[in-house]
């Protein structure tokens, strides 16, 4: 048995082609957080191909029950440990989402556990927190569905800035699949791999408006130009894919100083799946260091979606005293983190 | 020539600074070391002659805004006039005595400015209430710090957003004189054409969406 002072989440993320399930335990007394496990099973799809919703909740039906008993395996821990049962309630893919908020149900009532439904990005965000140690910092939020600059003000996350049209990510991972670049283990990976050998610079949109951003412009611009640069010599895969990483992260970096000096915060922290890239990391790094302020940044482990964030906000909530109902258990594909507010501050 | 440090902000440094005898204003865009080099130079080049473009804009179309003296593209500087005033930031910041005629009297000038300026096509991209600033001249309101700035082609929305950028400002920093920006949006709407439909798009933004 564990003891009193302890809390242990289960949390379950597939919101999108990564099926995630992680442990977590919260010690109440001492504030310390512990990993228990954390397990991720990827949909990866041909080269040249994205995900289908239909086809990646199948993967997650699959591949949930081996998942899940792999990490109460690796976490070492009793069904009776545990004391909440979190799920991800969106915003994300509403076919994978519902498969697997369908197995967070059917544990609830199985093990008679509390449900909490969390939203994805807090998830990241409280993640990467507690793994940074980052204390109130502007938050910037990279990912295939998500571009968001964020910071948390008066019982809100605010929403400073984000894209108008398409995530960075998608922009990516569209321009891998023009390139024919693997999925796995990620087309951002990828790209990000042959950006290093890119010398030359191309010269690409770049479309800032205030603090808003715009990809969908960019990416029809070198999808149109690529083919023939490539097929006149002009220009390597590589040189494309390094310009389009310049151009892309700039305007991130550009747009997150602004809110920095808006709110005069000294603090970024990155987080989604975008924010694994070590040359965005290290852009920010320089802008940060210009202005005397600090990054903050996660490893694949927690950037990548993963389950093990999705316990934590989960717990944080469900310490707040925070539950949700099994009838009001829903999954939303739209779900804001601008709705994320009073009541249950940060967490819902 | 000495410069003095007034402020550095997220894109640029702001000097005083003597040109040919008179006080001025030198804006030095910095260097992004983040940034690819001719992404940089790009960016830089063309903010700067969009900003001088605003000002000389604004002024020949009878909206005060400082006079551009001298654009240096080489050391990515302008020089532009050094206006002695009053920010209406500073005019609206707690403990100040501002009546309730001196408070309509600003919201006027404000509104007919902004009117005249979008009415011109022009997006300032900035606005808030420390880009504001009454002369102590003449008491004439005066629009500054066009780094954002650009030439609009139709759109109400960019309007509206200006708009809803400086009421943010108002929000966040001058809750208790929201009805200032209140009177300056119905002063807005009157003086410009198409300025009630813009006034409408701007009610429709608001924190949460």
């Amino acid at each position: 048995m564990k003891p009193n002072n302890v809390l242990i989440a289960l949390g379950l993320e597939g919101s999108a082609n990564k099926l995630g399930v992680g442990v977590i335990s919260h010690d109440v007394s001492t504030g310390a957080v512990e990993i228990l496990s954390n397990i991720r099973h990827t949909h990866i799809t041909p080269p040249g191909t994205g995900f289908l919703p239909r086809d990646t909740a199948a993967h997650h039906r699959e591949h949930i029950l081996p998942v899940l008993t792999e990490a109460l395996k690796v976490a070492g821990v009793e069904t009776e440990d545990i004391d909440v049962i979190c799920y991800t309630k969106g915003p994300g893919m509403g076919a994978p989402l519902i498969s697997v908020a369908v197995v967070a149900r059917t544990l609830s009532l199985l093990w008679n556990k509390p449900l909490v439904g969390v939203n994805h990005c807090v998830g990241h965000i409280e993640m990467g927190r507690q793994v940074t140690g980052a204390d109130n910092p502007v938050v910037l939020y990279v990912s295939g569905g998500n571009t968001q600059v964020i910071a948390y003000a008066e019982q809100r996350y605010r929403i400073f800035g984000e894209t108008l049209d398409i995530a960075v990510g998608n922009c990516l991972d569209r321009f891998a699949r023009v390139l024919n670049l693997p999925n796995d283990p990620s087309p951002g990976y990828n790209i990000e791999q042959f950006a290093k050998r890119g010398e030359k610079f191309i010269e690409l949109p770049y479309t800032v408006k205030g603090m808003d951003v715009s990809f969908s412009g960019i990416l029809s611009y070198i999808e149109s130009i690529a083919p023939d640069l490539l097929s006149r010599n002009e220009c390597t895969p590589e040189d494309l894919c390094f310009s389009l990483q310049e151009t892309l992260f700039a305007m991130l970096v550009e747009t997150t100083e602004r809110a920095m000096a808006h709110i005069g915060s000294k603090e970024v922290l990155i987080v989604g799946g975008v924010g694994c890239n070590l040359r965005l990391q290290s852009m920010m790094a320089q802008m940060a260091e210009q202005r005397g302020g600090k990054v903050f940044a996660t490893d694949e482990r927690y950037c990548i979606d993963n389950g093990i964030m999705i316990a934590h906000a989960g717990l944080l909530a469900f310490r707040s005293g925070y539950t949700t109902p099994l009838e009001e258990s829903t999954c939303t594909q739209r779900y804001n983190i601008k709705r994320c507010g009073p009541g249950f501050p940060k967490y819902l | 020539m000495s410069k003095n440090l007034v402020k550095q902000g997220a894109e640029a440094r702001i000097y005083t600074t003597s040109f040919l005898t008179r006080t001025a204003i030198a804006k030095e865009r910095f260097k992004k070391a983040y940034r690819h080099p001719t992404l940089d130079k790009k960016l830089t080049d063309r903010r700067l002659v969009q900003e001088a473009r605003c000002l000389v804009k604004c002024r020949s179309i009878g909206i005060d805004a400082p006079a551009v003296y001298f654009v240096d593209l080489e050391n990515r500087t302008i020089y532009m006039e050094y206006i002695e005033g009053k920010t209406v930031n500073d005019l609206l910041a707690d403990g100040s005595k501002i009546t309730a005629e001196e408070s309509d009297e600003l919201a006027r000038k404000i509104g007919e400015a902004l009117a005249k300026m979008h009415a011109a096509e022009m997006i300032h991209g900035d606005l808030t209430t420390s880009n504001l600033l009454i002369r102590d001249a003449n008491n004439s309101l005066a629009i500054i710090d066009f780094g954002l700035s650009f030439i609009t082609t139709c759109s109400i929305e960019d309007k509206a957003v200006d708009l809803y950028v400086l009421e943010r400002t108002f929000l966040s920093t001058h809750p208790h004189a929201h009805h200032l920006f209140l009177t300056m949006l119905k002063v807005y709407g009157e003086s410009y054409d198409s300025g009630n439909s813009i006034t409408g798009k701007e009610k429709k933004y608001g924190w949460l969406g």
